[in-house]
This record gives C-alpha cells, structure tokens and sequence, in this order.
C-alpha cells in the first residue's frame, strides 16, 4: 500500500534519514520504534508532505506522493496525527473535526463521519462545544485522532500518540489502535513506547540515526536481544 | 452641572458610532496579520484609494450610490489581492522587517500616486447627510449610518468565519500554520482569500469614512496609526481584542474631547496607550498557553 525506497530527508544542511526504505501493506498496523532523535518524526512528515524528501520515492497504491501538493495527500487517502497533537487549541472540538473534514470528497459526509467519530469517543461528543485547548491531554489526543479519521482515511499514521499521556490513557491508546486495525484501517505508528507498541502491531522497523537497522515481525523483535537490550531493559 | 448628562451621553453615543468604524478598520488589519502573520503597513492607503474611487464615481460619474459601493468594496477588495500576489507572497519566507519596509515602501507609493492622479486637493462627496435632533441631543445620520454598515458588515464576516469551510480554515491557519497542509488546505488559496476579504473591508471602510471626512492623498494617516494602535492594544491579530479595543479608543477620543477640544480626545487615547503598553504589554486580550 505505502512503499519508500532509498528516502533521504532532513532540515536544511541537516539530513534526518539517510537511504530509508519500508513498506506498510493493505490491513497491516506496522511501527516504526527508535530512540529520541533517531527521525522517526521526520519519517511521518515525509510520508505527509510536511517536508520533501532529497532523494528517493514514495508512492501510495502507486501513486507517487512527492510529486504530489502537499495538501492533496490527504485526499489520496493518507491522513497524519502530528506529534504532540496539534490541535486549534481555540477552535472547538467539533470546528476541529471539521477541518478534519475539509477535503472537497469529505464535506458531503460530514454528519456520517462525525458520527463515527463521536460513537469511537462519546466524551468528544460531550465536549463538541469546548475549546480544544481546554481539553486534558488524553481527550485532546482522541479528538487528534478523531480529526485525522473524518477525512475517511484508509492508512493513518500515528506520531507519539502516547507522549505525555497518563499509563491508564497510553493504554486506551493502544487499545483504540487495536480495535482500528480490527476495523479494517492500515496503521503506520511512530513510537518511544516500544513494549506496548509491540503488542498492538503486526511487524516494526527500528529506526537509528536515520537509518533502518533491523525490521521483522513485532514477536521477533520482542524476543530479539538486541532490541530487548537497547530499548525494553531487560 | 445640569445640562452635563445630556452632552455626556451624546459623546457616549457618538463614541460608540465612532468604535462601530474603528472596529471595522482594525478587523481587516487583524485578519491580515493572524492569517497571513504580515503586518499591511499600507492598509490605510487601501482606504484612501477607495474613497477616491467613491468620490469619482459617485461624484463625478453620478453612479448611484449603493452602485458605486459595491465597485468600490470589490475594486479595493482587488487591490488587497495584487498587494498580495505581487508584494507579499515572494516575502513570505523573508525576515519581518523586510515584509514591514515593502508594505511602508507601497504607502508611500500609493500616497505618491494618489499626489499624482488626484492632486492635492480635498475632495468630496457634496452629499449633505441630515442631523437627527432626538430627545434634545444631535445625532448624525452619516455616523449612525457609518456605524450601522459597520456592524453589519462585521456580522458578514463573523458569520463566513464561522458557518463556512473557508472561514474554519481562515481562522485555523491563525492557529497552526504548519500542519495545514494535514487538513488538506491549500495555505496560497486561503492567503489569497484573506487578502481579498481584508481589502474588502478596506473597501467598505472607505465608503464610511467618506461620509464623514474629505479625501485627500495623505488622509491615511489619519486612520492607519491609530488602527495599528487599537491592534496591537487587542493584542495584535485577535479579532474580539481589536473589537474591545476600537470602543475604549472610540469613547477616549469622544467623551476626553467634550471636555476639551476634540484634539484633547486623541492626546488622551494614544496616551492611554502608552500606558497600557507598560502595564499589559501584550495588549488587553494576551493570549494565555
């Protein structure tokens, strides 16, 4: 479904990822994990448009996304929860929702898709009139999710949906990626999390320094010596 | 005092006339500034332009009224665009101080074509607008028109902001610019938009003002520093700040200049100012994060 080979990005003078190649395929949940700094969210925003990558292609069910405008990425059915969230903070939940749904192909299905979204999270239908900014970090993190699901996306990526949320909240996290997968959606997730992630995802890549350096099913890197060393301290 | 109330509330009504046109001008401003994150240094020009435009069309073409309105709002509404596309758009990515000295260098520009066009002369609209007499005190039509067309335009864009996709997206890209591009907003056509609806208001400003006041080349700064001033008291680019902010100016200047004369109005607002400037930097509405 998504395919990067040989990407190369970065910031200015500053390359990010050196030579990144992976693939998410139709249905799968599949995480990227690596340590703080390692361009993991570079990653994401390369895949959404946020930044160009220099070398390399990325393609979705074979369309070729760095040739596409940024803000038409979204409409080929890609839809991006940025780290640390990211909403209009002085927008109300349900104006955040709706840019969610600004796409052309989105608006007539407004009412449906909010209904999706307010059954996945009755408390965003109990605070549709707050601001978003006033919300706590788990309602705020569902109401990201939410927006990013009113485009109908069909891969969503997930940046750090667990960053600075409370041990109870991580967990419904990782429980909602869980029940979407099961609902059909293909999921790429971003995560420092990497014990629980491994739980809720079909295969992972290890990302360091910018480049892959082990990739495979999540039961093989769980039980990987590697990985249990550098990240799980055990 | 006995005849004290009666003078002091027609400068409060007279200053709540005055605050309906300042709010008007500092909403284009704003709208500007928290979209487009560029201060239009040059806005007052805008302004300038569409009273001639109105004092031509109305005056010397005899277009109708209401006709030569609507021109002048879509035709400064224009401007706001080729401003746009040809000044501030290759400046984007370029320091603020760069962005400020090419929209100061269209204010002298635009005042310099104006000298040009137009010549120096006062002009206007040779419309006699009556005086109400209501309960003793003098109301006049052309203010309380001003201010009228002032609110309901006002509504207009409240309700675009509020009711439409566009607006949503205008008022989020004031928020996040970054991840617009996430929503699947195209940031150049929303600016464009902005750009468009701020000259607008400009537009329609200048409808108001020439009600009331003469054109001239250089009658922009008559509007523009103080429009800045009533932004960046609302804390600059937060529409209901610069709303809140364009009343207080507004009644400083009437009820300060019925006790003194109405230039005493205007010492005591910008001094106001200045004041407020050291005790809430930020201006009234600082945003709290």
């Amino acid at each position: 479904m998504l395919e990067l080979k040989s990407v190369r990005a970065g910031y200015g003078s500053f390359q990010a990822l050196f030579d990144v190649s992976l693939e998410v395929r139709q249905g799968e949940a599949v995480s990227v994990i690596g340590p703080n700094g390692a361009g993991k969210t570079t990653l994401m925003r390369v895949i959404s448009g946020l930044i160009r990558p220099t070398a390399g292609s990325i393609a979705m069910e074979g369309v070729d996304l760095v040739a596409t405008p940024s803000y038409r990425i979204v409409e080929i059915g890609i839809a991006h929860v940025p780290e640390s969230r990211r909403l209009f903070p002085r927008m109300t939940v349900e104006d955040n929702l709706r840019m969610g749904g600004f796409t052309p192909a989105a608006r007539p299905k407004f009412q449906e898709r909010l209904a999706v979204v307010y059954e996945l999270f009755p408390r965003l239908r109990e605070r549709r009139r707050q601001l978003a900014g006033s919300m706590s970090g788990g309602e705020q993190q569902m109401c990201a999710i939410g927006r990013a699901l009113m485009s109908e996306p069909r891969l969503l990526l997930l940046d750090e949906p667990s960053a600075g949320l409370a041990p109870v909240i991580v967990e419904q996290v990782f429980d909602l990626v869980k029940r979407l997968r099961a609902g059909g959606l293909t999921v790429l997730i971003v995560e420092q999390n990497v014990q629980q992630v491994l739980r809720v995802v079909d295969r992972a890549y290890l990302l360091k320094a910018g480049s892959i350096r082990a990739a495979g099913t999540a039961a093989d890197l769980l039980a990987s010596d590697t990985i249990r060393q550098a990240y799980l301290g055990v | 005092m006995p005849v004290f109330d009666l003078f002091l509330l027609e400068a409060l009504i007279n200053g709540i006339f005055l605050g309906g046109v300042l709010a008007l001008l500092s909403l284009g401003l704003n709208l500007i500034f928290g979209v487009i994150d560029v201060v239009w240094i040059c806005y007052a020009e805008l302004i300038m332009f569409g009273m001639y435009g109105m004092y031509f069309l109305y005056t010397v073409y005899h277009v109708p009224i209401v006709l030569a309105a609507a021109v002048c709002i879509i035709g400064v509404g224009l401007l706001g665009v080729l401003l746009h596309a040809l000044v501030i758009a290759p400046l984007l990515g370029a320091a603020p101080i760069n962005q400020l000295l090419a929209t100061g260098g269209v204010l002298f520009f635009l005042q310099s074509a104006a000298t040009v066009l137009f010549g120096v002369e006062f002009k206007n609209l040779g419309l006699r607008l009556p005086v109400l007499k209501v309960a003793g005190m003098f109301i006049s039509y052309s203010r309380l028109l001003a201010f009228a067309a002032a609110l309901i335009g006002m509504v207009l864009v409240y309700l675009f902001l509020t009711r439409t996709y566009t607006g949503a997206a205008i008022r989020a890209i004031a928020q996040d610019r970054q991840i617009m591009p996430l929503m699947g907003v195209n940031a150049r056509r929303i600016y464009l938009i902005t750009s468009a609806l701020g000259g607008a208001l400009a537009g329609l400003a200048a409808c108001l003002l020439v009600l009331q006041y003469d054109v001239h080349p250089f009658v922009g700064l008559s509007f523009g520093p103080i429009t800045f001033l009533i932004c960046v008291l609302g804390s600059l680019g937060n529409f209901g700040g610069g709303f809140l902010a364009a009343f207080v100016f507004a009644e400083i200047i009437s009820v300060g200049g019925l006790y003194l004369d109405l230039e005493w109005g205007y010492v005591f607002a910008f001094a106001f100012f200045i004041v407020m400037m050291f005790v809430r930097p930020e201006g009234l509405m600082a945003k709290r994060s």
